[in-house]
C-alpha cells in the first residue's frame, strides 16, 4: 500500500484524507437514502406513531404508570443502597463469618437474572410461606425484588469506595481518639459515598428499567407500571403505539440521569488533586 | 528490668517491631521527659517512624512495652481510644479530611469524642487555628489550602484536643521547600511554649535549634542519642557522621560503585 503511493504520488496527503472521509460520509448519506426509500412509512405510522391511540393512554401512563415505575424504582433503590451498605461493611469485616455471609449473598444475587427474583417472590414466597403477607402488598413485593437484586450490586460499588478511601484518613481519625465504628461514620463513610455517588447514579439507572420485571408480581390495574400498561394497550388495541409512548417516557428519566452520572463523575475528577 | 516511670512523658522499654521477617525495630530504649523536644534523626528504612507510629499504638510492637504518662498502651486491657486522646500526632501527607471544612476538621473529634458543645469546640478550634497563624481560613476545604497550610490545620486539630504529648512523623517533607519555614516556625513556638514533642524530621537545622536531644537511629536500634550540638555538631559513630555528611551535603555524596 505505502509502496504503491510512494511510487504513484498522484495525490497529495491531504486530498488522500478528504477522499477517505467523503467516502465515509457518502456511504453514510446512501443508507439514510436507502432507508428512507425503502421503509413503509404508511405501516410504520400506524403501527408506531397513531395518535388516536397514544391519546388513550393519557392521562394513566403519566399519573398511574410513571408514577409506579418511580415508586418501585425509588423504594427499591432505598432499601438496596441501606442493604448494600451494611453488606459492604460485612464484606469488610474482621469477623470471617460477616464476611463470608456477605461474600455468597452478593455472588448469588449478581449471578442470577433479575427476572428469577421477581418470579421468586412473587410466587415461590406465597407458596413456600403461606400466609405471609408483604407490607404494601406489590409495592412491598417490588421494591424487596428490586433492593435485593440492586444491594448486591451496591454493595461492591460501596466496598471498592470505602477501600479507595486514603489508609491515611482511618489513621488521623484513630490517632484523634475516635473508636474504629466512630471513624467509621463520621470520616470514611461519607468520603466513600461521595466518590460512589455517580456509579450509584448509574445503578439507580438500570433499575429504573428493571423496575419494568414488576408486572410478572401480578398486578391490579392500578398498580401497573410503563411497560405492563403498554404491554396491555398494545395487546386491546393492537397496536405498536403504546410501547413507543412508554419507550419515550423511560428515556424522559434515564437520559437526563445518564448525563447527571457523568457531570458528578466529570466533576470529581476535577476535585481530585 | 525497667521501671515505670511516672514523670516520663512517653517511655519505650524493649521495643521491638517485625513487618513478617523484615525487623523494623530491634529493642528500642528511651524516654521523653514532660516538655522536653526529642528529634529523632536517621537514614530511611532506620525504624524512626514506625518507632513513632508504635508511641500511640498505630502499629502493634511485636514486643516491649510503651507508656505514655505512666499508662501503659502495649496493656491489652488499655481504653486505647482514650489514650491516644493525650498523644496528638500530625503525619506527613497531613492527612485532612477532605470533606470537612478546616473549622470541621478542628471541632469533628471535640465533638464527637471529647463530646464538648458546639460553641466550646468552636472557640478552641478558632483559638487553635489562630495559633497556627490561619485564623482566616476557617470556612475553607482542604483542597484549597497549600500544603503548609493543610499541615498547619493538622497541627491545629491536634492540639484542639489538648494533648499532653505532641508526635510529628516527617511533617514537612512533603511540602515544596519555600513553605517548610511556616510548619517548622509553628513548630518552634509550640517547643517554646513547652510542650512535649516527639519529632521524626529530616531538618537538621530545626533539630539542631530547638531540639533538647537528638536521637540518631539505623537498623532498627538507636546508635547514639544526645543534646544537638554533640549527636549533630560532634558525633561518635561512624555511622553518625556519614548519614550527617550526606543530609548535609548531599552533593558531596560519593556514589557506590
Amino acid at each position: 500500500m505505502t509502496e504503491h503511493a510512494e511510487a504513484a504520488p498522484r495525490l497529495t496527503r491531504r486530498q488522500r484524507r478528504r477522499m477517505i472521509l467523503g467516502g465515509e460520509y457518502g456511504i453514510f448519506v446512501v443508507a439514510v437514502v436507502l432507508l428512507v426509500s425503502l421503509a413503509n412509512w404508511g405501516a410504520l405510522k400506524t403501527n408506531f406513531a397513531e395518535w388516536r391511540v397514544a391519546k388513550t393512554l393519557f392521562p394513566d401512563i403519566i399519573t398511574v404508570a410513571l408514577r409506579n415505575t418511580l415508586l418501585f424504582t425509588v423504594t427499591g433503590f432505598a432499601l438496596g443502597l441501606a442493604a448494600g451498605l451494611v453488606l459492604a461493611l460485612m464484606r469488610l469485616s474482621s469477623v470471617p463469618p460477616y464476611r463470608w455471609f456477605a461474600i455468597a449473598y452478593i455472588e448469588v444475587f449478581r449471578g442470577l437474572p433479575a427476572l428469577l427474583i421477581f418470579i421468586f417472590v412473587g410466587t415461590g414466597v406465597p407458596l413456600a410461606f403461606p400466609g405471609v403477607n408483604f407490607p404494601g402488598g406489590v409495592y412491598g413485593q417490588a421494591a424487596l425484588a428490586l433492593g435485593a437484586v440492586s444491594a448486591a450490586y451496591m454493595a461492591e460499588t460501596i466496598r471498592a469506595g470505602i477501600e479507595a478511601v486514603p489508609r491515611g484518613q482511618m489513621e488521623a481519625a484513630r490517632t484523634l481518639g475516635m473508636s474504629h465504628g466512630r471513624a467509621m461514620r463520621s470520616i470514611i463513610i461519607p468520603q466513600a459515598l461521595r466518590i460512589v455517588i455517580p456509579p450509584l447514579t448509574n445503578e439507580l439507572v438500570l433499575l429504573f428499567k428493571d423496575s419494568s420485571l414488576a408486572l410478572y408480581l401480578g398486578v391490579t390495574l392500578q398498580q401497573r407500571e410503563l411497560s405492563k400498561l403498554a404491554q396491555d394497550v398494545t395487546g386491546q388495541q393492537g397496536n405498536t403505539t403504546p410501547i413507543i409512548v412508554a419507550a419515550l417516557c423511560y428515556l424522559i428519566i434515564t437520559i437526563p440521569l445518564g448525563h447527571l452520572a457523568r457531570r458528578l463523575e466529570a466533576r470529581q475528577k476535577r476535585g481530585q488533586r | 528490668m525497667t521501671t515505670v516511670n511516672t514523670t516520663a512523658a512517653v517511655q519505650v522499654a524493649g521495643l521491638q517491631k517485625a513487618f513478617g521477617d523484615l525487623e523494623v525495630l530491634r529493642g528500642i530504649d528511651f524516654e521523653v521527659a514532660r516538655g522536653e523536644v526529642v528529634c529523632i534523626i536517621g537514614p530511611s528504612g532506620s525504624g524512626k517512624s514506625t518507632l513513632l507510629r508504635c508511641v500511640n499504638l498505630l502499629e502493634e510492637p511485636t514486643a516491649g512495652k510503651v507508656y505514655v504518662g505512666g499508662v501503659e498502651l502495649t496493656d491489652p486491657d488499655v481504653d486505647i481510644d482514650a489514650a491516644r486522646r493525650r498523644v496528638g500526632m500530625v503525619f506527613q501527607q497531613f492527612n485532612l479530611f477532605p470533606h470537612l471544612s478546616v473549622l470541621g476538621n478542628v471541632t469533628i473529634a471535640q465533638r464527637k469524642v471529647l463530646r464538648r458543645s458546639a460553641d466550646e469546640a468552636d472557640r478552641i478550634a478558632r483559638d487553635n487555628l489562630a495559633r497556627v497563624g490561619l485564623a482566616d481560613k476557617v470556612d475553607a476545604y482542604p483542597a484549597q489550602l497549600s500544603g503548609g497550610q493543610q499541615q498547619r490545620v493538622a497541627i491545629a486539630r491536634a492540639l484542639a484536643m489538648g494533648p499532653d504529648v505532641m508526635l510529628f512523623d516527617e511533617p514537612t517533607s512533603a511540602l515544596d521547600p519555600e513553605l517548610v519555614g511556616d510548619v517548622l516556625g509553628v513548630m518552634r513556638r509550640l517547643a517554646l511554649e513547652g510542650m512535649t514533642m516527639l519529632v521524626v524530621t529530616h531538618e537538621m537545622s530545626f533539630a539542631r535549634e530547638v531540639a533538647d536531644r537528638v536521637v540518631f537511629m539505623d537498623g532498627g536500634v538507636i546508635v547514639e542519642e544526645g543534646p544537638p550540638s554533640k549527636v549533630i555538631g560532634d558525633p561518635t559513630h561512624e555511622r553518625t557522621r556519614t548519614f550527617l555528611s550526606r543530609v548535609l551535603d548531599p552533593a558531596a555524596a560519593e556514589v557506590e560503585e
